[in-house]
């Protein structure tokens, strides 16, 4: 395609480089004025590392970047926002002490020329933004108080007060529920109406297929192609994505659940600052079932977890594992009870970066015989099991023992820590967003790896932010709101409407 | 053939080797500007550690302590503590070594044991303080560290001026009783035989009669020898390096990291300790006297530390390094008047160096990329 006024954006030839790895190889795009236009790519295809030279903030080995057809360089994120690009991060960059508008006026402000900043002409401006767009936002209130998607909002509104006719938003929908998310679209399509252009990230499909006309694929770095979305099935995008063909749906049969393993009595838990996080919460797991735990980030999760290992004591309440209570333990005593836990975080929780594969794989089994005899670590025992793991769970490269795990793509690392885990032997797994940062591949092995668990007789609990994950792989769902459980469903009747709803706080029977 | 260069490059110990070279080249910028010859000042260095038998010893004597402190600062490292405390556990533990040899007078079988294992208590009881107050409290150990230093070195000052140890018309206390002497031959080489054999040989008595020639070296090997077993061989090491490296998942892993955390500076505070003990027993004048200032026992340790890549037994190879060229530095001033603290700056662009070179691998896979052979 040549260069036109008839393009917002267009990159030619993207290169760029994160020490050894060539993170993007020659990348082209082309993005219409006033579409939304999809980049979609696996975790790690480098959409995201795209973006952020668009917007300044890393820049490019090779390669140029036109806007409207003029040819720019774009050496910072301040030039960027002189440009009209906007970005809204996936972690939001906003002060949680300030108000909605100080928020928004931060680093722009208009000032006399005294310097004392007009408030009241930016409230002004302001308004008028979100009176255009459609936006519910309250500007007096402190950000640490409204809720993630209106935070969203506040830095989308930030992006526009800055004059952005380009708005770039990553991962958008990853920290929404389902109604968040339809109101995002609503006001991305006001945007779009406005003659604004908007550029997703994303790798979700289903958030495509509804909002963008074009979608720009990358694999591993790669421009692969740039698609009318619209003539594309979910299956066909999911399959140029990755590269070959991919099971979108979860293969498993009925559950069969047997006797109870793991049961929560009346938990309730605090947090450092005192204040309940998880209140009277109750449930059981039994033999043979997957409990899929739903919930809006920061419900409650992380403490009720911390109080199952006995990180974080309970304030009152039991738990217990085939009837033997372990609340208020230890850490150890949690583990030689059998329970085993996939953390959330792999490489904060779960694995220590700059040790071995093989280091990383004893990890739990140190003590152990015949991994310690005598108080030394025999290190041919230990390479014997980081063998046998890396054979059983598809480690790759195969001979990857001694490398340390930092270097290991994030699919693998993942697979050691789960083949690490069900090497315990435990009577409950505890998966917390084990496939967070996975590609579609991966996901679907996790996914396997889990039920082939539970068809073994094993107690899953899986707590987990996306619903889609929930969905697909639980038998009994329950949705943990403000610490509380407020709904049980089986699986037949769970969908993303109710299960949002109830995530949302709404009562089940609305 | 550019890959082999590159992976040549990119071991420590040539790391550490360019770091030298630099360090070397800069303290000859500054003499040149200060207007000493460069040339005339690293000969005379040369000479200061190489011409006679009698500096080498002296420099390998030297070496002990700080290889000892370095071994505890960089054991501390490993399980991500920083023991800057390793001057006052030094410090403390020769006052208290120095209080049990004055006390005390058994034969040397108990003398010897008592008085060092007192000191690598007193140093092990500072550092269990500093991990049990950070473990309990949260209180950070670098701040807790720094205030014992200045206990240690007050205490010390406190006993050397005591009625009860100070040595009237000096400026210390007395020194303890020879039954605790680390020395080696030490009766035999003033006696009638020795003097003779030694006007013999005058190369052994360089060696041994004008030197304070002791074990303590062969103890710091040991030791290093010792914690690396230690660090990388046994399910402690191995709990306490996890715990260095990520305590979060050294939690979730059911280690109990507070606990660790005061095991760690016990050791590494008895590793400072023995150090002190050492010096007492090894080398003249065998007492403390009061201090003015920090001797830096402590402090250099940190450096070899640093300059070792926190390897117990590079500390051993760090230490002799650094060792020499203090005792070079003394030379130069003496001999062309040029100030020590040249070596001391010379010491600090080592240190900078040795940081500064963990970027050379990068620098050489970048070389390699452009050439697109990586």
């Amino acid at each position: 395609m040549e260069i036109s006024k008839k393009y917002a954006v267009q990159m030619r030839g993207i290169t760029k480089y994160f020490g050894n790895t060539k993170a993007l190889d020659s990348v082209d795009l082309d993005i219409e004025k006033g579409e939304i236009h999809a980049i979609l790519g696996e975790n790690g295809a480098g959409k995201s590392t795209l973006m952020n030279i668009l917007y300044g903030l890393y820049s490019a080995d090779g390669g140029e970047i036109y806007l409207n057809g003029e040819k720019v360089y774009i050496k910072n994120p301040n030039s960027a926002i002189w440009n009209g690009i906007g970005m809204v991060h996936q972690h939001f960059m906003l002060i949680e002490k300030f108000s909605v508008l100080q928020n928004i006026v931060l680093g722009n402000e208009t000032t006399d020329k005294f310097g004392i900043i007009n408030m009241r002409e930016a409230k002004k401006k302001v308004l008028d933004i979100i009176d255009k767009y459609g936006m519910k936002v309250d500007l007096k209130k402190k950000v640490k108080n409204i809720s993630v998607g209106m935070q969203q909002k506040v830095e989308i509104l930030k992006a526009l007060y800055r004059g952005a006719d380009i708005l770039i938003l990553d991962e958008p929908t990853a920290v929404l529920v389902p109604q968040e998310i339809d109101e995002l679209m609503d006001v991305i399509e006001n945007l779009k109406k406005d003659g604004k252009t908007i550029v997703i990230i994303t790798h979700k499909l289903k958030e495509i297929k509804k909002s963008s006309q074009k979608c720009t694929i990358i694999r591993k770095g790669k421009f692969i192609e740039c698609i009318d979305v619209k003539s594309e099935s979910e299956q066909s995008l999911a399959e140029k994505m990755v590269g070959r063909k991919v099971k979108l749906l979860v293969d498993k049969s009925k559950a069969n659940p047997g006797e109870k393993v793991f049961e929560i009595k009346n938990l309730t838990v605090k947090c450092e600052k005192g204040v309940e996080r998880v209140k009277n919460l109750s449930l059981e797991v039994h033999r043979g079932e997957i409990y899929g735990l739903a919930g809006v980030d920061g419900n409650g999760q992380k403490e009720l977890l911390e109080c199952i290992i006995s990180k974080k004591y309970a304030v009152s309440g039991q738990i217990l594992i085939n009837g033997k209570e372990i609340q208020n333990t230890s850490v150890r005593n949690v583990l030689n009870n059998k329970v085993s836990v996939i953390h959330e975080d792999r490489h904060k929780d779960g694995a220590i970066l700059d040790m071995s594969v093989a280091d990383n794989a004893i990890l739990e089994k140190y003590r152990e015989y015949p991994f310690n005899q005598r108080g030394f670590l025999i290190y041919e025992e230990r390479d014997k099991f980081t063998k046998k793991l890396i054979k059983e769970y598809d480690i790759r490269p195969v001979d990857c023992e001694y490398t340390k795990i930092r270097n290991l793509s994030g699919g693998n690392q993942q697979k050691l820590i789960i083949g690490r885990e069900i090497a315990n032997d435990p009577e409950l797994l505890i998966a917390v967003q084990p496939t967070r940062g996975l590609d579609v591949g991966a996901i679907e092995y996790v996914h396997k790896t889990l039920i082939n668990l539970r068809d073994k007789g094993k107690a899953i609990l899986l707590i987990s932010l996306e619903l889609d994950e929930i969905l697909s792989v639980s038998d009994k769902i329950g949705v943990i709101y403000d610490g509380s459980i407020i709904g049980e469903l089986d699986q037949e009747e769970a969908d993303e409407n109710n299960v949002g709803l109830l995530m949302a706080g709404g009562n089940k029977n609305d | 053939m550019t890959k082999s260069i590159a992976n040549f490059l990119k071991k420590p110990f040539i790391c550490t080797c360019i770091a030298v070279f630099f360090g070397c080249l800069v303290a000859c910028l500054i003499l040149l500007i200060t207007g000493y010859s460069p040339a005339m000042s690293l000969a005379v260095m040369f000479n200061a550690i190489f011409s006679r038998p009698k500096f080498i010893v002296n420099i390998i004597l030297k070496s002990t302590p700080i290889i000892l402190t370095g071994i505890s600062v960089a054991f501390a490292f490993k399980s991500g503590l920083f023991n800057i405390g390793s001057e006052g556990q030094y410090i403390f533990s020769t006052v208290i070594s120095t209080i049990v040899g004055i006390v005390f007078d058994f034969h040397p079988i108990i003398q010897i044991p008592l008085v060092v294992f007192s000191g690598v208590f007193a140093g092990a009881l500072l550092g269990g303080i500093v991990g049990f107050l950070k473990a309990k409290f949260g209180i950070h150990e670098v701040i807790t560290s720094i205030m014992f230093n200045w206990i240690a070195l007050y205490f010390c000052n406190f006993i050397a001026n005591s009625q009860m140890f100070h040595k009237p018309e000096s400026d210390g206390t007395y020194s303890i009783n020879p039954s605790g002497f680390t020395l080696l031959m030490y009766d035999w080489k003033f006696s009638d035989d020795g003097v003779r054999f030694f006007k013999q040989n005058p190369f052994w008595g360089d060696i041994i009669l004008k030197t304070d020639f002791n074990v303590n070296f062969l103890v710091a090997v040991f030791a290093s020898i010792l914690m690396w077993v230690f660090v990388y061989r046994t399910r402690k090491g191995y709990e306490l390096r996890v715990t260095g490296l990520n305590p979060i998942a050294a939690e979730n892993a059911g280690i109990n990291v507070n606990k660790n955390i005061i095991y760690t500076m016990i050791i590494a505070g008895a590793l400072s300790g023995l150090a002190g003990s050492l010096s007492i027993t090894g080398t003249s004048s065998h007492n403390v006297h009061v201090l003015s200032t920090f001797e830096n026992n402590g402090f250099n340790g940190l450096s070899v530390a640093l300059i070792a890549g926190s390897s117990p037994i590079g500390c051993i190879f760090a230490g002799l390094m650094f060792s020499a060229f203090i005792y070079a530095g003394q030379t130069l001033q003496f001999k062309t008047g040029a100030p020590s603290e040249i070596v001391n700056i010379m010491i600090g662009v080592i240190v900078f160096f040795v940081a500064l070179v963990k970027i050379i691998p990068i620098i050489v896979n970048r070389f390699l990329e452009k050439r697109g052979n990586a």
